[in-house]
C-alpha cells in the first residue's frame, strides 16, 4: 500500500469553494486598500505594473513552461492589445459614460484587444512554429520588431491617424485600477489553469516533454502549438489594454525588444512551467528597482547580480516545475475525507 | 481517405506470410506493397511486401542496420515512403501523416523510450487517451458536465489499461523516475490508450533480465487475445521471437530474405547465413 493511498482526499466542489472565498477576500481586501486611501498613488502605481507584470509573465510562461518553445515577441503582443484598445477607448469615449456604459466599454475594451492580440498570435505562430529552438526565438523576435516598425509608421504611410506614430498615441482614458487589475489577474491563471489540467493542457505539455512521442499517441502537435501561442497572445494583449489604461499613453518604443526579454527574464526566475513562479518572480523584479532607488547608481548593477547569482545557484529558476496546490497542502496535512477501507486495502 | 482501388489486387503480392486460421476469412489489418524508400543514393528499405492478419503476432528480425526501424517508421509516417503502398485494413494511407495514421489505428513504441518523463504515470496514459476524449477547449475552461464525465471515463479506463502490467499503484509516479522494464511496460500501455487495430513494439524486451522477458511474452500474448489487435515486434530475442510470433520475416539490408513461421526460419539458410555469415570456402 503506498502513502499516496491513505492521504485525505477533498472533494473538487470543496476545492472550488476554497479557491473562489480566498480570491473574493484578496479582490475585497484590495479594494478595501486603495478605497480607504490606505496606498498612495504611488504604491497603487507598482501594484498596478506588478499585475499587469504578472499577467504578462503567466501568459508567457504558457509558451515557454508548458510549451517549451522560446518565443521573443511577447511585447509585441502586448503592443497589439495596447494600441487596439487605446484607439477602441478613444473613439466610445468613455469618459462621458455612464456607470454601467463605463464598466461595459472597459470589458469590451479588454475582451478586444485579447482578441486582436490572439489574431496575430496565429498569424504570427502557424509560419513561426514550424521550427523550433533559436530559430523559433529569431523569427519571433522579428515578428516583435515588425509589429513595432509598423505601429511607428503606419500612420505616415497610409495616411491615417490611428497610432500617431512616433510621438506616440495620447490621452487614453486611465480605465485601469487595482480592482479590474485584480480580476484580470484571476481570469488569467483561472483561464490557464482550466486548460492545463485538461486533454488539451496534457496535449500542450507532451510537446514539451517529447514531440515525436507526441505525434504517435495522436496528438495533432502543429494544433496545439498554435493554441498556446494564441492564448498566450490573448493575455498579452489583455496586459497591454491594462498597460494602456494605467499609462494614458503609448509610444511604440516601449515595445521593443528588451520589454520581451524583461517578461522572458520573470519567466526563468521563476522557474519555466511554474505558474506561481512566473506570479513571484514577476513581483518581485517589479518591485526590486524601484525598492533600489535609493541606491539609484547601483539599481542596475543589484539588479543584474541578483539574475546572475540566481542562474548559478538555482539554474532552473525560482520554483523549477513545482506549481502550488492550496488542496495539496491541505490534503497532506489531513484535512478532508479520508478513503474508504476498500479503496485504501488495494 | 479514399479506399484502395480493389483492381490493384490483381498486381501479385509475394507473400508467403501465413495469417492464422482465425484471421482468414478477413482482409489483412496491415498490407504491405513493394515498399521502399530512398535516403538520398542509399536505399534504405527496398521492395517490402507483407501482410498481417487481424490478430496475429507478427515479428520483424534482422541483422543490425538491416532496416527494421525503418519500417516501423514507414508505417507510422515519420518518413513517407518513396515507392509502394500501405494498406491499412484495405485503406491507403498514401498523404497521411504520423497523427492521421494513428488516428486510423497504428500505435507504436520506441527503441529508446520516449516517455513524456517528468509528467506521472497517469498523465502519460491520459495523453495516449487524448483522441478518444471529445470535448473541446470552452468545455474544459467551463468544467461543464461534459469535462467531468469524459475525464473521469478516461481515468478508470487508464487505471485498467495499466492494471495489464499491475501498475495501478504507481500511476502517481513520476514516469521519468520508473525503472527500465516498468517504463517499456508504461509506452505500451501508453500506445493501448490510443485504441489501436495494430501495435507496434520496437524491441519491447531489450534491457530486460529472463524473467521479466517471459512475463512480457505472456503479456503480449495477454493483449492480443483481450484486445483482439494485430501486434507487430521487432525484437533481437530469439525465444521471445520464436514463441509468441505467428508469422516472421526476415529482413538483410533492407530487403526480405525469408518470411514464414518460426520453422521454415530456422532452418533457412539464408537467414543462418545472414545471421552467422558463411565460411570462406577454399
Amino acid at each position: 500500500m503506498s502513502v499516496s493511498k491513505r492521504r485525505a482526499i477533498l472533494s473538487m466542489p470543496a476545492r472550488y469553494a476554497i479557491n473562489g472565498v480566498l480570491m473574493i477576500l484578496l479582490v475585497v481586501c484590495l479594494q478595501a486598500l486603495t478605497a480607504s486611501g490606505a496606498l498612495t498613488g504611488y504604491y497603487t502605481k507598482i501594484l498596478i505594473l506588478v499585475g499587469i507584470n504578472i499577467i504578462l509573465a503567466v501568459s508567457l510562461n504558457v509558451a515557454t513552461g508548458y510549451l517549451g518553445q522560446l518565443p521573443l515577441g511577447h511585447a509585441g503582443f502586448m503592443a497589439v492589445g495596447g494600441y487596439t484598445s487605446g484607439i477602441f477607448l478613444k473613439s466610445v469615449d468613455v469618459g462621458q459614460a455612464s456607470g454601467g456604459q463605463y464598466v461595459f466599454y472597459v470589458i469590451a475594451a479588454i475582451v478586444l484587444s485579447g482578441i486582436v492580440a490572439a489574431v496575430f498570435g496565429i498569424l504570427i505562430g502557424i509560419p513561426a512554429l514550424r521550427l523550433k529552438g533559436d530559430y523559433l526565438a529569431i523569427i519571433t523576435l522579428g515578428f516583435g520588431e515588425i509589429i513595432r516598425v509598423v505601429i511607428t509608421n503606419i500612420d505616415s504611410v497610409l495616411g491615417f491617424d490611428f497610432t500617431y506614430g512616433a510621438s506616440g498615441l495620447k490621452r487614453i482614458p486611465k480605465v485601469t485600477n487595482v480592482l479590474n487589475v485584480a480580476l484580470c489577474i484571476i481570469l488569467t491563471c483561472l483561464v490557464i489553469h482550466m486548460v492545463m489540467k485538461s486533454r488539451h493542457g496534457r496535449a500542450i505539455l507532451s510537446i514539451r516533454e517529447n514531440e515525436i512521442a507526441a505525434e504517435s499517441c495522436g496528438v495533432n502537435t502543429t494544433y496545439y502549438k498554435v493554441m498556446a501561442f494564441t492564448i498566450s497572445a490573448f493575455f498579452a494583449g489583455v496586459a497591454g489594454c491594462l498597460y494602456a489604461g494605467n499609462l494614458g499613453s503609448l509610444q511604440p518604443g516601449g515595445f521593443g525588444f528588451m520589454k520581451s526579454i524583461e517578461i522572458l527574464v520573470m519567466v526563468v526566475l521563476g522557474g519555466m512551467g511554474s505558474m506561481l513562479g512566473s506570479i513571484l518572480s514577476a513581483g518581485v523584479l517589479t518591485v526590486l528597482p524601484e525598492a533600489l532607488r535609493g541606491f539609484s547608481e547601483y539599481r542596475m548593477v543589484v539588479y543584474s547580480a541578483v539574475l546572475i547569482l540566481m542562474m548559478i545557484f538555482k539554474p532552473t529558476g525560482l520554483l523549477g516545475d513545482y506549481d502550488f496546490s492550496l488542496s495539496r497542502i491541505l490534503e497532506r496535512i489531513g484535512i478532508g475525507r479520508k478513503p474508504q477501507k476498500k479503496e485504501a486495502a488495494k | 481517405m479514399k479506399r484502395y482501388n480493389e483492381d490493384a489486387k490483381l498486381v501479385p503480392v509475394p507473400s508467403t506470410n501465413i495469417i492464422p486460421e482465425r484471421d482468414v476469412d478477413k482482409s489483412p489489418i496491415l498490407e504491405c506493397r513493394h515498399l521502399g524508400i530512398d535516403f538520398g543514393g542509399l536505399t534504405a528499405v527496398d521492395e517490402f511486401n507483407m501482410a498481417i492478419g487481424r490478430t496475429e503476432i507478427a515479428g520483424l528480425i534482422g541483422p543490425n542496420g538491416a532496416g527494421k526501424t525503418t519500417v516501423f517508421n514507414l508505417l507510422t509516417k515519420v518518413y513517407q515512403p518513396t515507392r509502394g503502398t500501405i494498406l491499412l485494413g484495405g485503406m491507403d494511407t498514401a498523404g497521411m501523416n504520423t497523427v492521421q495514421v494513428n488516428h486510423a489505428g497504428i500505435a507504436r513504441t520506441f527503441q529508446n523510450i520516449r516517455l513524456f518523463s517528468k509528467l506521472t504515470v497517469m498523465e502519460n496514459v491520459l495523453i495516449g487517451l487524448h483522441s478518444s476524449m471529445k470535448y473541446r477547449l470552452p468545455t474544459a475552461i467551463l468544467r461543464s458536465p461534459a469535462y467531468w464525465r469524459q475525464e473521469k471515463g478516461a481515468r478508470e479506463r487508464a487505471l485498467e489499461l495499466l492494471s495489464i502490467f499491475d501498475m495501478q499503484d504507481l500511476a502517481e509516479h513520476e514516469a521519468g523516475s520508473l525503472p527500465y522494464g516498468a517504463q517499456r511496460r508504461l509506452e505500451i500501455v501508453r500506445a493501448l490508450g490510443t485504441n489501436p487495430s495494430l501495435l507496434l513494439l520496437d524491441e519491447p524486451a531489450a534491457g530486460m533480465n529472463p524473467s521479466e522477458t517471459a512475463e512480457l511474452m505472456e503479456n503480449i500474448v495477454k493483449i492480443r487475445d483481450t484486445f483482439q489487435i494485430a501486434v507487430m515486434l521487432i525484437e533481437h530475442d530469439m525465444s521471445l521471437v520464436m514463441n509468441i510470433c505467428e508469422g516472421i520475416c526476415v529482413l538483410n539490408f533492407g530487403r526480405i530474405i525469408a518470411k514464414g513461421t518460426a520453422k521454415d526460419i530456422q532452418n533457412n539458410p539464408e537467414v543462418i547465413k545472414a545471421y552467422l555469415g558463411t565460411r570462406k570456402e577454399g
